[in-house]
């Protein structure tokens, strides 16, 4: 089947892995890759021609880190509505976690997943093996026959790999394929039994804490055993000062270690939370303003080096529920453009090209995915958004079956209006 | 509403207690059976004082005095919400076989005196209960009656009597406002 | 028409000073009712009260049962057996099948923080917290502060040290907002492996790690029991040397310069934080507690019964006596 080429004129063409930026340019899309991006020029045969004046073109984002549930929990979400969710907030890729029911730790598992997600025909799906059998941190995974399979890192995430020698192992074994170990970094006897951030909230409220060094301890091993075995360490969900700090210290030493921070932490405060709200629940939790400050600087400096939704559904009653007993967790896929943009963009903490290399490009670089550039020949992923454009939260609106969001009703900026892949529109804005 | 025009003034308020006074000793107080006042709070607790301070002054009688405070036992908690309560209910001595008097400023609709019975009810029991009332504005709700009135006086719905006492108001006196016809 | 509690009573951090010596304040002839030959007043004649238990709590339910049969409530309990709560129903689906049977108000004590409050905004009943998790005791804190009131004549400046597990005590979290709110100094004393990370956030005054310095600097001292699990959780050695370290003594009261009033939230684990000599001595306060813990349920459930402002304010104007 043949795709009719795509024409997206006068939107400012921004793309940041080849430094480009025209105020208003053209971006030409055929035979599903990008023939070009850049200045205007004429209108070509047969194109069809979308006006995206006012609106920035971009490589499509791509999500390292998200939970689409299926298979084991469709009730929650599907592949399928995840990824039209993904491409619903301007992502042309997400990866997903193995954390399944059953786990996605072998080639079979990682076969469906990559099925599904070719059917939904939305944002493309890239699986993500589990790192041990059941993700119960015993026995290796076969890495090798779920990357033939299409896995494109490994990762235990929900759980920490608690045992050094095996992280060690993991870490080894996945140089040999050249892919990243995402790990979930997780002290679980610092972090036992705790439901938010340890400190003033928590004290306030009566709610076991979790303290920054449960993640930081798990940080600073991983780069370290990085450093020992020359793996790739990818830090997922990093959300304290503490582990800014060790970052850069490994970054600083050329260990290979990658870090991951998402949305609501670079937005959000433990004292969200409130008066128990379930929607402000998520591991690890919302820290400080401390942190948060932290970490929008680590974003800025690149000691973080992307940014990832850590998007995870829950059916409604679940959240609704006691605190303590309330899963953890929000959806992120469909506010993560506009999150980063009202909190970091709008006050000049960040560029919109960095904005754009923090979710598109540099990701897709870390992950080894096709994406991240609008040079000529690349696959045709593109997002087009409106930066300035002011939206309401509503959660009853949104692609994925989750509602789990924090940000329901405030008004963000920040909104996708198309998002193409493989030069054919997944989604358009109202459509 | 018109300005509140007095209706006893401290001295008439005087001459009335003084009438039942009289009365109370006259119909109870007699045999073997021993008076009791009990004033319902709050103006009915003064002025029960000051009957048993007439009675005493007068008669050489010791007439023991006891408040109620009937907040808990009122019929319109629904409907008022919640009211500070505004004084003790003290009833220390035996009711059992006595006459008890109950002593209330102003009688209107019954609805406190029927509270005040209940109240009275869960300290003992009398051998007779009378109410005394300093005045009758009329308008009842309840099959209630005063055994002994100072003053009677027709006050329509939104009218409203207000009695004053020296301990609470610095001043004696009854005023009504709202039509009434004496 | 005084100020009103609002629909619930949820914890004290969240009540006013006004609010608080309103309650205090009502408590005080509710007293003399369970002093009476006949202990009962028909003031919430026709309400319907549940009391809600997700824990064991002979003490604080029998004492609400109490507070509630005294006001003529009708009383239902229902103890939910924790192994049940994971499997069972959820605690929504359990307050809107009460609520479908028509009840007015609901008592509950619940192991998760939190959960009055959750409770509280998915149905119309009152709801009072009877204690939740680690969070507070709202109750239990009025009662300690009627019984300081009562002892002490005023809490204004009375110097006031929780000695014990404060990290998992609801107890010391109702008495911290509630004496400071009413002007007095709170301190807390206690192995630091049992004081919540930011203790100081919640407006302590001193943090004493030393039981001796606790005594010397406080007017009263709340000792707060030591659960078994503590120690079975690492929390700290053992029970022994936590009596050694911590326990209230009378050796250790008799070289304090002056006698300190002792509370304790019961039930008392005698010779582990608290001796049965000082315990039992002249200067403990922890049956008035108790007694005043009846006094103090009855003026809440009162205030909340008819705790409408709008029907409140509405009615007013119409004096029915």
């Amino acid at each position: 089947m043949t795709v009719r080429p795509i024409l997206l004129r006068g939107g400012r063409v921004l793309d940041p892995s080849r430094g480009l930026d025209v105020a208003a340019g053209d971006v030409y899309l055929e035979g599903g890759v990008v023939r070009h991006a850049g200045a205007r020029i004429g209108d070509p045969a047969d194109a069809e021609v979308i006006d995206v004046s006012g609106k920035v073109v971009s490589p499509g984002f791509v999500d390292v880190h998200c939970h689409l549930r299926e298979p084991g929990r469709e009730d929650v979400e599907t592949i399928a509505t995840g990824a039209r969710a993904a491409a619903a907030g301007g992502f042309t890729a997400v990866c997903a976690m193995p954390n399944t029911d059953p786990v996605t730790d072998n080639q079979a598992a990682v076969g469906f997943v990559k099925r599904q997600g070719v059917e939904a025909k939305a944002a493309r799906v890239y699986p993500i093996g589990a790192i041990t059998l059941g993700q119960k941190g015993e026995r290796l995974a076969e890495f090798g026959e779920m990357i033939q399979a299409g896995a494109v890192a490994v990762s235990d995430d929900g759980k920490p790999v608690v045992s050094s020698q095996m992280m060690r192992t993991a870490l080894e074994y996945a140089r040999t394929f050249g892919i990243p170990v995402a790990d979930h970094c997780e002290d679980p006897t610092l972090a036992h039994g705790g439901a938010m951030n340890e400190g003033v909230v928590s004290t306030r409220l009566g709610l076991k804490g979790i303290p920054s060094e449960a993640e930081e301890i798990m940080a600073i091993r991983d780069i370290l055993l990085a450093r020992r075995t020359g793996g790739h360490v990818h830090l997922c969900h990093m959300s304290t000062r503490g582990s800014v700090e060790l970052i850069r210290w490994g970054k600083d030493r050329g260990i290979r270690v990658t870090a991951e921070v998402c949305p609501h932490h670079l937005s959000l405060t433990e004292e969200a939370v409130g008066d128990y709200d379930t929607n402000a629940k998520m591991n690890p939790p919302l820290r400080t303003a401390d942190d948060v400050a932290a970490l929008q600087e680590a974003v800025r400096d690149g000691t973080i080096d992307c940014v990832a939704t850590d998007h995870a559904p829950h059916h409604y009653d679940e959240k609704e529920r006691e605190f303590a007993d309330a899963p953890n967790g929000i959806v992120g896929l469909e506010t993560a453009l506009a999150v980063v943009h009202t909190w970091l963009v709008a006050p000049g903490i960040l560029s919109l090209a960095q904005l754009i290399d923090k979710m598109s490009c540099t990701p897709a670089r870390l992950f080894g995915l096709a994406g991240g550039s609008l040079a000529p020949g690349a696959i045709g992923d593109v997002t087009v958004f409106d930066p300035a454009e002011r939206w309401t939260v509503d959660v009853a609106a949104f692609r994925t079956k989750g509602r789990n969001s924090p940000y329901q009703g405030q008004v963000l900026t920040g909104r996708v209006h198309l998002t193409l892949v493989d030069g054919r529109v997944v989604h358009r804005l109202g459509a | 509403m018109p300005a509140p025009r007095p209706l006893l003034d401290a001295k008439a308020m005087e001459r009335t207690l003084k009438r039942m006074a009289d009365q109370i000793v006259e119909l109870y107080g007699g045999g073997d059976r021993p008076l009791v006042l009990v004033g319902i709070q709050r103006r009915g607790v003064q002025l029960a004082n000051r009957l048993a301070r007439i009675i005493k002054e007068h008669e050489g009688l010791d007439v023991p005095q006891g408040a109620l405070d009937i907040t808990l036992y009122r019929d319109d908690l629904q409907t008022v919400g919640p009211r500070p309560l505004v004084g003790a209910t003290d009833v220390p001595w035996q009711l059992e076989g006595s006459n008890c008097v109950i002593v209330d400023d102003v009688l209107y609709t019954g609805r406190t005196v029927r509270a005040a019975l209940d109240e009275l009810a869960d300290f003992g029991r009398p051998a007779r209960i009378a109410l005394a009332v300093l005045v009758d504005r009329g308008g009842r709700e309840l099959p209630i009656q005063p055994d002994i009135v100072g003053k009677t006086v027709d006050v329509p719905r939104g009218g409203r009597v207000d009695v004053q006492v020296v301990e609470l108001d610095g001043t004696d006196g009854v005023t009504v406002q709202g039509g009434a016809t004496a | 028409m005084s100020p009103v509690l609002g629909k619930d009573l949820l914890d004290l951090e969240s009540l006013s000073a006004e609010q608080l010596r309103l309650i205090l304040d009502t408590a005080e002839p509710f007293k003399a009712i369970s002093e009476r030959a006949i202990k009962k007043v028909p003031v919430l004649r026709g309400k319907t009260i549940v009391n809600l238990f997700y824990e064991n709590s002979t003490r604080t339910r029998t004492s609400f049962e109490f507070a509630e049969k005294r006001l003529s409530a009708d009383t239902v309990n229902i103890a939910v057996a924790a192994s049940s709560i994971a499997k069972g129903e959820t605690l929504v689906d359990t307050a809107r099948n009460l609520e479908a049977m028509r009840i007015d108000m609901v008592v509950i004590r619940h192991p998760a923080s939190g959960a009055p409050r959750f409770l509280a905004q998915r149905i119309e009943s009152n709801v009072v917290n009877a204690g939740d998790g680690t969070h507070e005791h709202p109750t239990q804190g009025l009662l300690d502060l009627l019984t300081l009131r009562d002892k002490c004549g005023r809490l204004e400046g009375l110097k006031v040290c929780i000695v014990g597990d404060v990290m998992h005590s609801r107890v010391a979290r109702s008495n911290i907002w509630g004496l400071r709110k009413l002007g007095a100094e709170v301190a807390v004393c206690g192995p630091r492996s049992l004081l919540p990370a930011a203790i100081e956030s919640l407006g302590v005054h001193h943090v004493f790690a030393r039981v001796e310095q606790a005594i010397e600097w406080a007017d009263a001292l709340n000792v707060l029991r030591l659960q078994l699990e503590r120690m079975q959780a690492g929390y700290i050695p053992s029970l022994r040397e936590y009596n050694r370290v911590f326990g209230v003594s009378r050796a250790r009261l008799e070289r304090a310069p002056k006698d300190l009033v002792i509370l304790h939230p019961g039930p008392i684990n005698r010779g582990v934080e608290i001796d049965s000599d000082v315990a039992d001595g002249p200067h403990s306060v922890i049956l008035d507690q108790v007694t005043n813990g009846v006094a103090v349920r009855m003026a809440v459930l009162y205030l909340l019964a008819g705790g409408r402002p709008e029907l409140a304010t509405a009615a007013q104007g119409g004096d029915s006596r």
